[in-house]
């Protein structure tokens, strides 16, 4: 008797200790929220995009009708992806420079390094705040110290970046733009694995400052620039506090960001599946562009071994 | 060659010290104008160091949104924000150890499906998560905002698990001499030696939560649950022009985030380098 619990308590220790109970015991947080909230979530939402659906009632088949809806006759749905798309191709590429542009700024050894990469992560700290994005209203808006100064300085008495449709999107992509910090310290730490050798030998051959940022630095960096483009990307097509509480898609939905029209359809108006369906032809759209991305980089990237 | 040196450094500072204020002044025009009687905020007699410095704006802001003070609202993002970084640091920390270092079957499969929800926005899952926490009448409490927290979060696990890969494979072998089995190594060996990716962890996961608007504005639907990013929101829209007191609440809830940072700026910047991006 006692022999047969013996065994039974070795064997169950034995069971306890295999890489693979182990494994799964602790992936077990992971395995759940992928199973419940990402795996059933997107199963429901791709059913719900066939029909349609409002909360509380049941969910009545349509078949494809939902998105021929979308690229037939849905105005603001296509004005919404082009937006979003302007937002991006402006947006993302000027924050990757400008936190490029900043990480070689701050390279210099200097005892001060340590408190300006502080100073410049600040607006990462706090951007995605609503107090922030407040604040982004009030400056740019039209009694703001930003009109008043470019008034000052021969700006039109009538402009102002809210009122008008093709430069509302100015202000929101200079706050996404000002929020460089985390793509900088990324891009401050791929610099500081560039070896100094390469400089050295470069200066001795005689190449000036601009060849060897285009020559060694841009190289070396740019597998890490495909991981931020690729982060960057993301977040851009989905931007959604600051358009909300800024601009509130507005004047006349010229910020009216996908992620914002599928909160509206889905929240407002209760038509989820319209908004399901929609939330799909974006994620197949962003799916589409970072694969593209991910397929060609083979050509842009350089790894050293 | 040597005054030349010193030039280009001056130089350097000046620039760097001035573009560095460009970036700061929204704060610091915030926080000033939290001070500013009205009529000098905005239009055109706006300046931007307060003639007359008032401290009037912070009562009003915090008794200013009807029954409920700013007091519950900052409970309420206190509560959400410490316990969802908690549940965070946790669950992170375990799964990273999983797939960083133990050698179960299925690993590459849940690594590759950790990549991609890193990689999903949370907008595209908005719309199906509510009608499930709906469903179960969780909507109108804080069960959707810290549930999710303690099943891990995805670009936590990757960061720490750069971090866990890279520590030694011998420390693991020289516990397991000394006795430990794969929990106790967890406990005594890996958590110790991850506090920076896990410091990372607690100050972005923690501002993040904070920071979070859209989270709130669909599930905190009660006055009572608000946050402080909700109700300033509401705040703004209910007394648009209110300008003194929003500025005031605005300034006090980014103060957390503040403090957070200025203790741990160090062993932050030294984390997010040091886990980021190899490979």
């Amino acid at each position: 008797m006692q022999k047969t619990a013996s065994f039974h308590k070795k064997h169950k220790e034995k069971f306890l200790y295999r890489d693979n109970t182990v494994g799964y015991i602790f992936a077990a947080p992971f395995i759940l929220s992928f199973c419940f909230l990402t795996l059933v979530p997107m199963a429901l939402s791709l059913y719900y995009s066939f029909c349609s659906y409002k909360i509380g009632s049941t969910p009545e088949w349509l078949g494809l009708q939902n998105y021929i809806n979308l690229f037939t006759n849905d105005a603001t749905f296509i004005n919404s992806l082009l937006r979003t798309c302007q937002y991006v191709i402006v947006g993302v590429p000027l924050k990757l420079i400008f936190a490029l542009l900043i990480a070689v700024l701050l390279t210099k050894d200097t005892k001060l390094q340590g408190f300006y990469r502080a100073v410049y992560y600040i607006p990462s700290l706090i951007g995605g705040s609503v107090a922030v994005a407040l604040v982004w209203k009030q400056l740019f808006g039209s009694r703001g110290p930003i009109i008043t100064a470019l008034k000052a300085m021969g700006a039109p008495a009538s402009f102002s970046f809210f009122g008008d449709t093709s430069w509302a999107f100015v202000p929101l992509v200079l706050c996404n733009a000002w929020q460089f910090g985390s793509s900088m310290l990324i891009f401050a730490s791929g610099l500081k694995q560039i070896p100094k050798d390469y400089y050295e030998a470069a200066e001795i051959d005689g190449a000036g400052v601009m060849k060897r940022f285009f020559s060694i630095t841009l190289p070396c960096l740019s597998p890490i620039i495909l991981f931020n483009l690729i982060m960057q990307l993301i977040s851009g097509f989905m931007t959604f506090t600051q358009a909300q509480v800024i601009t509130n898609g507005g004047p006349n939905y010229a910020t009216n960001y996908i992620a914002l029209n599928i909160f509206t359809e889905g929240f407002s108006y209760s038509r989820m599946g319209y908004a399901c369906a929609q939330s799909w032809v974006m994620l197949l759209i962003m799916a589409a562009v970072t694969g593209i991305i991910f397929k060609t980089s083979s050509h842009w990237t350089y790894y050293e071994n | 060659m040597k005054t030349k040196r010193i030039v280009t450094n001056v130089i350097y500072h000046i620039f760097v010290i001035a573009f560095g204020l460009i970036m700061i002044y929204p704060v610091v025009w915030m926080i000033l104008s939290s001070f500013k009687v009205k009529s000098e905020i905005l239009g055109a007699n706006a300046t931007f160091w307060p003639k007359q410095w008032i401290l009037s704006n912070y009562p009003d802001g915090w008794y200013g949104s009807g029954n409920l003070t700013f007091g519950t609202y900052f409970k309420n993002s206190a509560i959400v924000s410490v316990f969802g970084m908690i549940g965070t640091v946790i669950s992170s920390a375990m799964v990273a150890y999983a797939l960083g270092r133990v050698n179960f079957k299925g690993r590459k499969f849940w690594f590759t499906a950790m990549i991609m929800t890193m990689l999903l926005p949370g907008q595209v899952l908005m719309i199906p998560q509510y009608i499930i926490w709906n469903s179960l009448g969780a909507v109108g409490t804080f069960i959707p905002l810290l549930l999710p927290r303690f099943l891990g979060w995805p670009f936590f696990i990757y960061m720490m698990m750069q971090f866990v890969r890279g520590l030694p494979k011998e420390l693991d072998e020289a516990a397991m001499i000394d006795g430990c089995n794969k929990y106790t190594i967890f406990t005594r060996i890996i958590v110790p030696l991850m506090g920076p990716s896990i410091i990372t962890t607690v100050v972005i996961s923690f501002y993040w939560i904070w920071d979070d608007y859209m989270g709130p504005l669909l599930y905190l639907t009660k006055p009572e649950l608000k946050t402080v990013s909700l109700a300033i929101k509401g705040f703004a829209d209910v007394q648009g022009t209110n300008f003194g007191p929003m500025f005031a609440m605005s300034t006090l809830s980014l103060i957390p985030v503040f403090l957070l940072f200025l203790f741990f700026n160090r062993y932050l910047m030294d984390g997010v380098t040091a886990g980021s991006v190899k490979g």
